[in-house]
Protein backbone atom coordinates (compact mmCIF):
# COMPACT_ATOMS: atom_id res chain seq x y z
CA UNK A 1 0.00 0.00 0.00
CA UNK A 2 1.13 3.29 -1.05
CA UNK A 3 0.28 5.96 1.72
CA UNK A 4 1.20 9.67 0.92
CA UNK A 5 1.18 11.44 4.13
CA UNK A 6 3.61 14.31 4.00
CA UNK A 7 0.82 17.22 3.08
CA UNK A 8 2.55 19.43 4.92
CA UNK A 9 5.44 19.73 2.56
CA UNK A 10 3.17 19.12 0.01
CA UNK A 11 0.25 18.24 -1.45
CA UNK A 12 -1.51 16.94 -4.73
CA UNK A 13 -2.61 19.16 -7.98
CA UNK A 14 -6.79 18.97 -7.10
CA UNK A 15 -8.75 17.84 -10.28
CA UNK A 16 -10.74 21.47 -9.87
CA UNK A 17 -7.52 23.15 -9.66
CA UNK A 18 -5.46 21.88 -12.59
CA UNK A 19 -9.15 21.86 -14.80
CA UNK A 20 -8.96 25.67 -14.38
CA UNK A 21 -5.41 26.54 -15.09
CA UNK A 22 -4.91 24.14 -18.31
CA UNK A 23 -6.87 26.60 -20.65
CA UNK A 24 -3.87 28.83 -19.17
CA UNK A 25 -0.94 27.02 -20.22
CA UNK A 26 -2.67 25.64 -23.68
CA UNK A 27 -5.32 28.19 -25.61
CA UNK A 28 -5.12 31.09 -23.13
CA UNK A 29 -1.10 31.57 -22.97
CA UNK A 30 -0.99 35.52 -23.83
CA UNK A 31 0.71 38.25 -21.55
CA UNK A 32 -1.58 39.61 -19.08
CA UNK A 33 0.85 42.85 -20.02
CA UNK A 34 0.28 42.83 -23.61
CA UNK A 35 -2.95 44.92 -25.33
CA UNK A 36 -4.14 43.00 -27.59
CA UNK A 37 -7.68 41.21 -27.39
CA UNK A 38 -6.36 37.45 -26.84
CA UNK A 39 -3.75 38.75 -23.98
CA UNK A 40 -7.13 40.06 -22.37
CA UNK A 41 -8.35 36.49 -21.72
CA UNK A 42 -5.45 36.17 -19.15
CA UNK A 43 -5.47 39.47 -17.63
CA UNK A 44 -9.52 38.21 -16.77
CA UNK A 45 -8.25 35.18 -15.08
CA UNK A 46 -6.24 37.41 -13.10
CA UNK A 47 -8.77 39.55 -12.18
CA UNK A 48 -11.21 36.83 -11.26
CA UNK A 49 -8.80 35.08 -9.90
CA UNK A 50 -7.53 38.07 -7.11
CA UNK A 51 -11.58 38.39 -6.60
CA UNK A 52 -11.40 34.92 -5.24
CA UNK A 53 -8.33 34.70 -3.37
CA UNK A 54 -10.08 37.97 -1.31
CA UNK A 55 -13.06 36.48 -0.64
CA UNK A 56 -12.06 33.29 0.56
CA UNK A 57 -9.27 35.62 3.06
CA UNK A 58 -11.91 37.99 3.99
CA UNK A 59 -10.00 41.06 2.85
CA UNK A 60 -12.13 44.26 2.09
CA UNK A 61 -10.98 44.27 -1.69
CA UNK A 62 -9.02 42.58 -4.31
CA UNK A 63 -6.64 45.32 -4.55
CA UNK A 64 -5.13 43.88 -0.79
CA UNK A 65 -4.30 40.80 -2.93
CA UNK A 66 -0.67 40.58 -4.50
CA UNK A 67 0.04 37.55 -5.90
CA UNK A 68 3.78 36.06 -5.16
CA UNK A 69 6.37 33.00 -5.99
CA UNK A 70 4.77 31.31 -3.13
CA UNK A 71 4.63 31.50 0.81
CA UNK A 72 8.28 31.88 1.26
CA UNK A 73 8.57 35.69 -1.24
CA UNK A 74 5.30 36.64 0.50
CA UNK A 75 7.09 36.42 4.10
CA UNK A 76 10.18 38.32 2.70
CA UNK A 77 7.95 40.75 1.42
CA UNK A 78 6.10 41.33 4.44
CA UNK A 79 8.83 41.33 6.76
CA UNK A 80 10.81 43.58 4.63
CA UNK A 81 8.77 45.91 3.63
CA UNK A 82 7.26 46.19 7.28
CA UNK A 83 10.85 47.17 8.36
CA UNK A 84 11.69 49.75 6.20
CA UNK A 85 8.62 51.29 6.95
CA UNK A 86 9.11 51.37 10.69
CA UNK A 87 13.09 52.53 10.06
CA UNK A 88 11.85 55.61 8.54
CA UNK A 89 10.02 56.30 11.66
CA UNK A 90 13.04 55.01 14.06
CA UNK A 91 11.28 51.95 14.67
CA UNK A 92 13.73 48.81 14.50
CA UNK A 93 11.99 46.52 16.91
CA UNK A 94 10.28 43.23 15.52
CA UNK A 95 8.57 40.83 16.86
CA UNK A 96 8.34 37.17 16.51
CA UNK A 97 8.74 33.82 17.93
CA UNK A 98 10.77 30.63 17.96
CA UNK A 99 9.04 28.16 16.14
CA UNK A 100 8.62 30.00 12.84
CA UNK A 101 9.02 29.05 9.06
CA UNK A 102 12.89 29.46 8.06
CA UNK A 103 11.20 32.16 5.56
CA UNK A 104 10.59 34.56 8.47
CA UNK A 105 13.00 33.60 11.27
CA UNK A 106 16.25 33.56 8.66
CA UNK A 107 14.57 37.29 7.45
CA UNK A 108 14.38 38.48 10.67
CA UNK A 109 17.95 37.09 11.07
CA UNK A 110 19.47 39.14 8.10
CA UNK A 111 17.21 42.27 9.86
CA UNK A 112 19.09 41.88 12.77
CA UNK A 113 22.38 42.36 10.93
CA UNK A 114 21.04 45.42 9.44
CA UNK A 115 20.73 46.50 12.96
CA UNK A 116 16.82 46.06 13.63
CA UNK A 117 16.08 44.41 17.59
CA UNK A 118 14.31 41.04 16.84
CA UNK A 119 12.40 39.43 20.06
CA UNK A 120 11.66 35.95 19.77
CA UNK A 121 8.65 34.51 21.94
CA UNK A 122 8.56 31.74 23.79
CA UNK A 123 6.36 29.11 22.35
CA UNK A 124 6.08 26.74 25.30
CA UNK A 125 5.56 23.25 25.75
CA UNK A 126 2.62 22.97 24.03
CA UNK A 127 3.25 25.09 20.88
CA UNK A 128 1.40 28.10 21.66
CA UNK A 129 1.96 31.77 21.96
CA UNK A 130 1.10 33.49 25.51
CA UNK A 131 -0.95 36.96 25.23
CA UNK A 132 0.85 38.05 28.26
CA UNK A 133 4.31 37.23 26.63
CA UNK A 134 3.75 39.35 23.72
CA UNK A 135 2.30 42.16 26.13
CA UNK A 136 5.51 41.72 27.70
CA UNK A 137 7.68 42.12 24.61
CA UNK A 138 5.94 45.30 22.82
CA UNK A 139 8.04 48.35 22.57
CA UNK A 140 7.31 51.93 21.29
CA UNK A 141 9.81 51.50 18.91
CA UNK A 142 8.14 48.03 17.54
CA UNK A 143 7.32 48.06 13.78
CA UNK A 144 6.23 44.63 13.33
CA UNK A 145 4.32 41.48 15.19
CA UNK A 146 5.09 38.15 12.87
CA UNK A 147 3.27 35.31 13.78
CA UNK A 148 2.25 32.35 12.36
CA UNK A 149 -1.49 30.87 12.32
CA UNK A 150 -0.13 27.07 12.32
CA UNK A 151 2.95 25.40 13.08
CA UNK A 152 4.26 23.57 9.84
CA UNK A 153 5.47 20.91 12.00
CA UNK A 154 3.80 20.28 14.96
CA UNK A 155 0.57 21.75 13.35
CA UNK A 156 -0.68 23.84 16.60
CA UNK A 157 -2.75 26.79 16.02
CA UNK A 158 -2.22 30.65 17.37
CA UNK A 159 -4.33 32.66 19.07
CA UNK A 160 -4.25 34.96 15.72
CA UNK A 161 -7.29 36.97 16.47
CA UNK A 162 -5.88 38.06 20.12
CA UNK A 163 -2.95 39.03 18.37
CA UNK A 164 -4.62 41.19 15.91
CA UNK A 165 -6.55 42.65 18.41
CA UNK A 166 -3.77 43.70 20.64
CA UNK A 167 -1.67 44.65 17.46
CA UNK A 168 -4.65 46.62 16.43
CA UNK A 169 -4.51 48.05 19.78
CA UNK A 170 -1.61 49.58 20.09
CA UNK A 171 -1.14 50.48 16.33
CA UNK A 172 1.17 47.76 15.48
CA UNK A 173 1.41 45.96 11.74
CA UNK A 174 0.66 42.46 12.41
CA UNK A 175 1.98 40.35 9.74
CA UNK A 176 0.86 36.00 9.48
CA UNK A 177 2.40 33.36 8.13
CA UNK A 178 -0.85 31.67 7.27
CA UNK A 179 0.55 29.25 4.58
CA UNK A 180 -0.15 25.81 7.00
CA UNK A 181 -3.92 27.63 7.91
CA UNK A 182 -4.94 28.83 3.86
CA UNK A 183 -7.40 26.06 2.91
CA UNK A 184 -7.96 24.09 5.80
CA UNK A 185 -9.00 26.92 9.07
CA UNK A 186 -11.46 29.78 8.68
CA UNK A 187 -9.22 32.69 7.83
CA UNK A 188 -11.11 36.74 8.00
CA UNK A 189 -8.36 39.37 7.79
CA UNK A 190 -10.90 41.75 8.70
CA UNK A 191 -12.29 40.20 11.61
CA UNK A 192 -8.68 38.55 12.91
CA UNK A 193 -7.11 42.50 12.53
CA UNK A 194 -4.92 40.74 10.48
CA UNK A 195 -2.68 43.56 8.07
CA UNK A 196 -0.89 41.00 6.16
CA UNK A 197 -1.04 37.17 5.49
CA UNK A 198 1.21 35.28 3.53
CA UNK A 199 0.04 31.76 1.79
CA UNK A 200 0.92 29.26 -0.65
CA UNK A 201 -0.78 27.46 -3.21
CA UNK A 202 0.44 23.63 -2.82
CA UNK A 203 -0.35 23.50 0.67
CA UNK A 204 -3.97 23.20 -0.52
CA UNK A 205 -3.99 21.04 -3.82
CA UNK A 206 -2.79 24.13 -6.34
CA UNK A 207 1.00 24.05 -8.16
CA UNK A 208 4.17 24.72 -6.51
CA UNK A 209 5.03 27.91 -6.97
CA UNK A 210 2.15 30.62 -6.54
CA UNK A 211 1.40 31.94 -3.89
CA UNK A 212 0.11 35.19 -2.19
CA UNK A 213 0.44 38.29 0.33
CA UNK A 214 -2.88 39.75 1.70
CA UNK A 215 -1.80 43.63 2.70
CA UNK A 216 -4.55 45.62 4.34
CA UNK A 217 -4.85 48.60 1.96
CA UNK A 218 -3.10 51.32 4.30
CA UNK A 219 -0.28 49.43 4.89
CA UNK A 220 2.69 50.43 2.67
CA UNK A 221 4.55 47.79 0.74
CA UNK A 222 7.80 48.20 -0.77
CA UNK A 223 9.05 45.31 -3.18
CA UNK A 224 11.20 42.76 -3.46
CA UNK A 225 11.54 41.84 -6.90
CA UNK A 226 11.91 45.56 -9.21
CA UNK A 227 11.62 45.31 -12.84
CA UNK A 228 8.18 45.84 -14.60
CA UNK A 229 4.53 46.97 -13.17
CA UNK A 230 2.79 43.92 -12.45
CA UNK A 231 1.24 43.64 -9.43
CA UNK A 232 0.45 47.24 -8.73
CA UNK A 233 4.16 47.54 -9.20
CA UNK A 234 4.65 45.64 -6.21
CA UNK A 235 6.09 42.78 -7.53
CA UNK A 236 7.66 42.69 -11.10
CA UNK A 237 7.53 39.73 -13.36
CA UNK A 238 5.49 38.18 -15.89
CA UNK A 239 2.36 36.72 -13.64
CA UNK A 240 2.07 32.99 -13.65
CA UNK A 241 -1.07 32.68 -14.69
CA UNK A 242 -2.33 29.27 -14.68
CA UNK A 243 -0.64 28.64 -11.50
CA UNK A 244 -2.58 31.84 -10.35
CA UNK A 245 -5.75 30.51 -11.68
CA UNK A 246 -4.99 27.12 -10.16
CA UNK A 247 -4.45 29.21 -6.56
CA UNK A 248 -7.82 30.96 -6.69
CA UNK A 249 -9.65 27.78 -7.87
CA UNK A 250 -8.07 25.25 -4.76
CA UNK A 251 -8.48 27.74 -2.43
CA UNK A 252 -11.68 28.34 -3.28
CA UNK A 253 -12.72 24.71 -3.43
CA UNK A 254 -10.85 24.22 0.09
CA UNK A 255 -12.70 27.19 1.86
CA UNK A 256 -15.96 25.74 0.45
CA UNK A 257 -15.27 21.93 1.41
CA UNK A 258 -13.65 22.97 4.71
CA UNK A 259 -16.35 22.29 7.19
CA UNK A 260 -16.65 18.04 5.65
CA UNK A 261 -12.81 18.15 5.11
CA UNK A 262 -11.82 19.03 8.58
CA UNK A 263 -14.51 16.41 9.71
CA UNK A 264 -12.64 13.63 7.97
CA UNK A 265 -9.15 14.89 8.61
CA UNK A 266 -9.81 15.01 12.12
CA UNK A 267 -11.11 11.60 12.17
CA UNK A 268 -8.09 10.04 11.12
CA UNK A 269 -5.58 12.69 12.50
CA UNK A 270 -6.94 11.13 16.20
CA UNK A 271 -6.87 7.64 15.20
CA UNK A 272 -3.43 8.36 14.51
CA UNK A 273 -2.92 10.12 17.79
CA UNK A 274 -4.84 7.24 19.86
CA UNK A 275 -3.06 4.41 18.34
CA UNK A 276 0.42 5.51 17.89
CA UNK A 277 0.52 7.12 21.65
CA UNK A 278 0.02 3.19 22.30
CA UNK A 279 3.66 2.98 21.53
CA UNK A 280 5.48 2.96 24.77
CA UNK A 281 7.80 5.88 25.43
CA UNK A 282 6.33 8.02 22.46
CA UNK A 283 5.04 11.68 23.21
CA UNK A 284 2.72 13.93 21.00
CA UNK A 285 4.16 16.64 20.31
CA UNK A 286 2.10 20.03 20.54
CA UNK A 287 -1.27 21.47 22.36
CA UNK A 288 -4.37 18.77 21.31
CA UNK A 289 -6.84 21.61 21.57
CA UNK A 290 -4.95 24.15 19.57
CA UNK A 291 -4.39 21.86 16.58
CA UNK A 292 -4.91 22.19 12.81
CA UNK A 293 -6.95 19.08 11.03
CA UNK A 294 -3.85 17.20 9.57
CA UNK A 295 -0.90 16.87 11.74
CA UNK A 296 0.40 14.85 13.78
CA UNK A 297 3.82 15.12 15.51
CA UNK A 298 5.34 12.86 17.62
CA UNK A 299 8.46 11.75 19.53
CA UNK A 300 9.61 8.08 19.88
CA UNK A 301 12.61 7.91 22.24
CA UNK A 302 16.02 5.68 21.41
CA UNK A 303 15.62 5.68 17.82
CA UNK A 304 16.48 8.41 14.82
CA UNK A 305 14.11 10.16 13.05
CA UNK A 306 15.98 9.68 9.66
CA UNK A 307 16.12 5.63 10.22
CA UNK A 308 12.41 5.67 10.74
CA UNK A 309 11.46 7.35 7.70
CA UNK A 310 13.68 5.65 5.28
CA UNK A 311 12.13 2.51 7.05
CA UNK A 312 8.57 3.76 6.25
CA UNK A 313 9.26 4.63 2.89
CA UNK A 314 10.65 1.46 2.41
CA UNK A 315 6.98 0.13 3.00
CA UNK A 316 5.50 3.11 1.01
CA UNK A 317 4.47 5.61 3.64
CA UNK A 318 6.21 8.97 3.10
CA UNK A 319 6.03 11.20 5.80
CA UNK A 320 8.35 13.60 7.11
CA UNK A 321 10.70 14.50 10.63
CA UNK A 322 12.19 16.83 12.40
CA UNK A 323 15.45 14.86 13.40
CA UNK A 324 18.73 16.73 12.77
CA UNK A 325 19.82 13.85 9.36
CA UNK A 326 17.19 14.92 7.56
CA UNK A 327 18.04 18.64 7.42
CA UNK A 328 21.66 17.81 6.86
CA UNK A 329 22.75 20.02 10.39
CA UNK A 330 23.93 18.66 13.33
CA UNK A 331 20.76 20.14 15.48
CA UNK A 332 17.47 18.52 15.00
CA UNK A 333 14.34 20.79 14.57
CA UNK A 334 14.16 24.57 16.19
CA UNK A 335 10.83 23.47 16.28
CA UNK A 336 10.91 20.81 18.61
CA UNK A 337 13.72 22.39 20.58
CA UNK A 338 11.49 25.29 21.04
CA UNK A 339 8.97 23.06 22.93
CA UNK A 340 11.84 22.72 25.29
CA UNK A 341 12.54 19.06 24.50
CA UNK A 342 15.76 17.14 24.78
CA UNK A 343 18.15 16.86 21.78
CA UNK A 344 18.24 12.92 22.19
CA UNK A 345 14.10 12.84 22.24
CA UNK A 346 13.73 15.61 19.27
CA UNK A 347 15.44 13.54 17.06
CA UNK A 348 13.51 10.43 17.32
CA UNK A 349 10.28 12.52 15.73
CA UNK A 350 7.95 12.08 12.86
CA UNK A 351 5.32 13.94 11.23
CA UNK A 352 2.87 12.55 9.55
CA UNK A 353 0.15 15.51 7.64
CA UNK A 354 -2.82 13.90 6.09
CA UNK A 355 -5.43 15.88 3.67
CA UNK A 356 -8.90 14.62 2.82
CA UNK A 357 -8.12 12.80 0.27
CA UNK A 358 -6.57 10.14 2.46
CA UNK A 359 -8.57 7.10 3.82
CA UNK A 360 -8.92 5.20 6.92
CA UNK A 361 -7.26 2.56 5.35
CA UNK A 362 -4.03 3.94 5.04
CA UNK A 363 -4.55 5.75 8.21
CA UNK A 364 -4.94 1.29 9.47
CA UNK A 365 -2.17 1.26 7.38
CA UNK A 366 0.13 3.91 9.06
CA UNK A 367 -0.58 2.13 12.92
CA UNK A 368 -0.09 -1.11 12.05
CA UNK A 369 3.23 -0.50 10.54
CA UNK A 370 4.86 2.44 12.59
CA UNK A 371 4.97 0.52 15.96
CA UNK A 372 6.89 -2.10 13.99
CA UNK A 373 9.36 -0.23 12.56
CA UNK A 374 9.81 1.79 15.91
CA UNK A 375 10.24 -1.94 17.77
CA UNK A 376 12.86 -2.67 15.38
CA UNK A 377 14.88 0.69 15.65
CA UNK A 378 14.70 0.15 18.85
CA UNK A 379 15.71 -3.38 19.16
CA UNK A 380 18.80 -1.81 17.11
CA UNK A 381 19.34 1.25 19.18
CA UNK A 382 22.21 0.93 22.08
CA UNK A 383 20.37 4.43 23.03
CA UNK A 384 17.15 1.77 24.16
CA UNK A 385 19.11 -0.64 25.78
CA UNK A 386 20.61 1.57 28.30
CA UNK A 387 16.97 3.32 28.70
CA UNK A 388 15.64 -0.56 29.00
CA UNK A 389 18.13 -1.71 31.73
CA UNK A 390 17.80 1.48 33.58
CA UNK A 391 21.19 2.61 33.11
CA UNK A 392 19.32 5.63 32.33
CA UNK A 393 16.31 7.69 32.96
CA UNK A 394 13.51 7.89 29.96
CA UNK A 395 12.95 11.49 29.17
CA UNK A 396 9.68 10.92 27.66
CA UNK B 1 15.50 7.95 -2.41
CA UNK B 2 18.34 9.10 -4.02
CA UNK B 3 20.31 10.16 -1.01
CA UNK B 4 21.96 7.23 -0.69
CA UNK B 5 23.77 4.69 -3.10
CA UNK B 6 21.59 0.83 -3.59
CA UNK B 7 24.83 -0.55 -1.04
CA UNK B 8 24.19 1.83 1.72
CA UNK B 9 20.20 0.93 1.67
CA UNK B 10 20.69 -2.61 0.78
CA UNK B 11 23.16 -2.15 4.48
CA UNK B 12 20.17 -0.40 5.69
CA UNK B 13 17.50 -2.32 5.08
CA UNK B 14 19.32 -5.48 5.21
CA UNK B 15 22.24 -4.80 8.15
CA UNK B 16 24.71 -7.68 8.58
CA UNK B 17 25.94 -8.30 12.21
CA UNK B 18 23.25 -5.99 13.55
CA UNK B 19 22.60 -7.31 17.43
CA UNK B 20 24.33 -7.86 21.37
CA UNK B 21 27.29 -10.13 21.77
CA UNK B 22 27.20 -11.41 25.56
CA UNK B 23 30.69 -12.45 25.52
CA UNK B 24 32.06 -10.19 23.85
CA UNK B 25 35.96 -9.73 24.03
CA UNK B 26 35.69 -5.71 23.27
CA UNK B 27 33.09 -3.23 23.26
CA UNK B 28 33.23 -0.09 21.84
CA UNK B 29 30.80 2.93 22.16
CA UNK B 30 31.12 5.83 20.30
CA UNK B 31 29.09 8.91 19.67
CA UNK B 32 26.29 11.04 21.75
CA UNK B 33 22.70 10.92 21.62
CA UNK B 34 22.36 14.57 21.56
CA UNK B 35 24.22 14.90 18.17
CA UNK B 36 21.63 12.39 16.43
CA UNK B 37 24.40 9.10 16.71
CA UNK B 38 25.74 6.24 19.06
CA UNK B 39 27.39 2.95 18.21
CA UNK B 40 28.32 -0.21 20.05
CA UNK B 41 31.10 -2.50 18.34
CA UNK B 42 31.12 -5.68 19.84
CA UNK B 43 34.08 -8.01 18.75
CA UNK B 44 34.78 -11.58 19.63
CA UNK B 45 38.57 -12.52 19.40
CA UNK B 46 40.83 -15.90 18.95
CA UNK B 47 44.05 -15.64 18.36
CA UNK B 48 44.66 -12.67 17.06
CA UNK B 49 41.52 -12.98 14.88
CA UNK B 50 38.23 -11.16 15.29
CA UNK B 51 36.02 -14.06 14.75
CA UNK B 52 33.27 -12.43 14.86
CA UNK B 53 31.75 -8.82 15.17
CA UNK B 54 28.06 -7.18 16.30
CA UNK B 55 26.40 -3.98 16.19
CA UNK B 56 23.90 -1.65 18.07
CA UNK B 57 23.02 1.51 16.25
CA UNK B 58 20.83 4.41 17.19
CA UNK B 59 20.74 6.92 14.40
CA UNK B 60 20.16 7.69 11.08
CA UNK B 61 20.61 5.33 7.89
CA UNK B 62 23.63 5.80 6.90
CA UNK B 63 24.92 5.15 10.68
CA UNK B 64 23.47 1.76 10.45
CA UNK B 65 24.98 1.12 6.80
CA UNK B 66 28.26 2.45 7.85
CA UNK B 67 28.18 0.03 11.00
CA UNK B 68 26.78 -2.38 8.41
CA UNK B 69 30.27 -2.25 6.41
CA UNK B 70 32.83 -2.05 9.32
CA UNK B 71 31.73 -5.00 10.87
CA UNK B 72 31.60 -6.88 7.79
CA UNK B 73 35.49 -5.50 6.81
CA UNK B 74 36.80 -6.23 9.93
CA UNK B 75 35.65 -9.63 10.80
CA UNK B 76 37.92 -12.83 10.28
CA UNK B 77 40.77 -9.34 9.87
CA UNK B 78 43.67 -9.69 12.28
CA UNK B 79 42.85 -7.58 15.04
CA UNK B 80 46.07 -5.14 14.13
CA UNK B 81 44.44 -5.12 10.54
CA UNK B 82 40.77 -4.02 11.80
CA UNK B 83 42.78 -1.14 13.76
CA UNK B 84 43.71 -0.03 10.37
CA UNK B 85 40.09 0.53 8.92
CA UNK B 86 39.46 3.72 7.65
CA UNK B 87 36.41 5.61 7.30
CA UNK B 88 37.52 5.99 3.57
CA UNK B 89 37.49 2.17 3.66
CA UNK B 90 33.90 2.15 4.99
CA UNK B 91 32.76 5.05 2.57
CA UNK B 92 34.24 3.40 -0.41
CA UNK B 93 32.98 -0.35 0.42
CA UNK B 94 28.92 1.54 0.32
CA UNK B 95 29.76 3.14 -2.83
CA UNK B 96 29.75 6.68 -1.09
CA UNK B 97 27.93 8.88 0.95
CA UNK B 98 26.45 12.25 0.89
CA UNK B 99 28.85 14.94 2.20
CA UNK B 100 27.11 15.47 5.40
CA UNK B 101 27.04 12.19 6.31
CA UNK B 102 30.54 11.51 6.24
CA UNK B 103 30.95 11.75 9.82
CA UNK B 104 28.94 8.61 10.41
CA UNK B 105 31.70 6.65 8.57
CA UNK B 106 34.33 8.59 11.19
CA UNK B 107 31.83 6.97 13.80
CA UNK B 108 32.15 3.75 12.16
CA UNK B 109 35.89 3.73 12.44
CA UNK B 110 36.06 5.00 15.51
CA UNK B 111 33.94 1.98 16.73
CA UNK B 112 36.12 -0.27 15.85
CA UNK B 113 39.48 1.01 17.47
CA UNK B 114 37.29 1.52 20.45
CA UNK B 115 36.30 -1.92 20.40
CA UNK B 116 39.70 -2.97 20.19
CA UNK B 117 41.32 -0.62 22.55
CA UNK B 118 38.49 -2.37 25.19
CA UNK B 119 40.07 -5.30 24.21
CA UNK B 120 43.65 -4.78 24.67
CA UNK B 121 42.88 -3.34 27.97
CA UNK B 122 40.80 -5.98 29.19
CA UNK B 123 43.35 -8.37 28.14
CA UNK B 124 46.69 -6.46 29.53
CA UNK B 125 47.40 -5.76 26.03
CA UNK B 126 49.73 -2.84 25.72
CA UNK B 127 49.49 -0.45 23.05
CA UNK B 128 50.38 2.80 21.70
CA UNK B 129 47.60 5.60 23.12
CA UNK B 130 48.50 7.23 20.18
CA UNK B 131 46.91 4.92 17.53
CA UNK B 132 43.30 5.72 19.21
CA UNK B 133 42.40 8.74 18.30
CA UNK B 134 40.84 10.50 21.22
CA UNK B 135 36.95 11.26 19.50
CA UNK B 136 36.43 15.52 19.95
CA UNK B 137 33.25 16.70 18.61
CA UNK B 138 32.49 20.28 19.75
CA UNK B 139 29.19 20.38 19.40
CA UNK B 140 28.37 17.22 21.62
CA UNK B 141 30.57 18.34 24.43
CA UNK B 142 27.91 18.94 27.04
Amino acid sequence: MFVYADNAATTSVSKTALNAMLPYLTENYGNPSSLYAFAQKATEALTQARITVAECLGAASPKEIYFTSGGSEADNQAIMSAARVGARKGKKHLISTKFEHHAVLHTLKRLEKEGFDVTLLDVHEDGVVRMEDLKAAIREDTCLVTIMFANNEIGTVQPVEEIGALCREKGIPFHCDAVQAAGHMPIDVEKMNIDMLSISGHKFHAPKGVGALYVRKNIPLFNLIEGGGQERGKRAGTENVAGIVAMAAALKESVDNMEADSKKMIAMRDKLFAELSKIPHSKINGSLEHHVPGTVNMCFEGIEGESLLLMLDAKGICASSGSACTSGSLDPSHVLLALGLPHEVAHGSLRLSICEYNTMEEIDHICQVVPQVVEYLRNMSPVWDELEKGQKPHLI
Amino acid sequence: MALYSDKVMDHFQNPRNVGKMDDADGIGEVGNAKCGDIMRMYIKVKDGIITDCKFNTFGCGSAIATSSMATELIKGKPVEEALKLSNQAVVEALDGLPAHKIHCSVLAEEAVQAAVKDYYDRNGIAYDPEKFKVHSCEHCSD
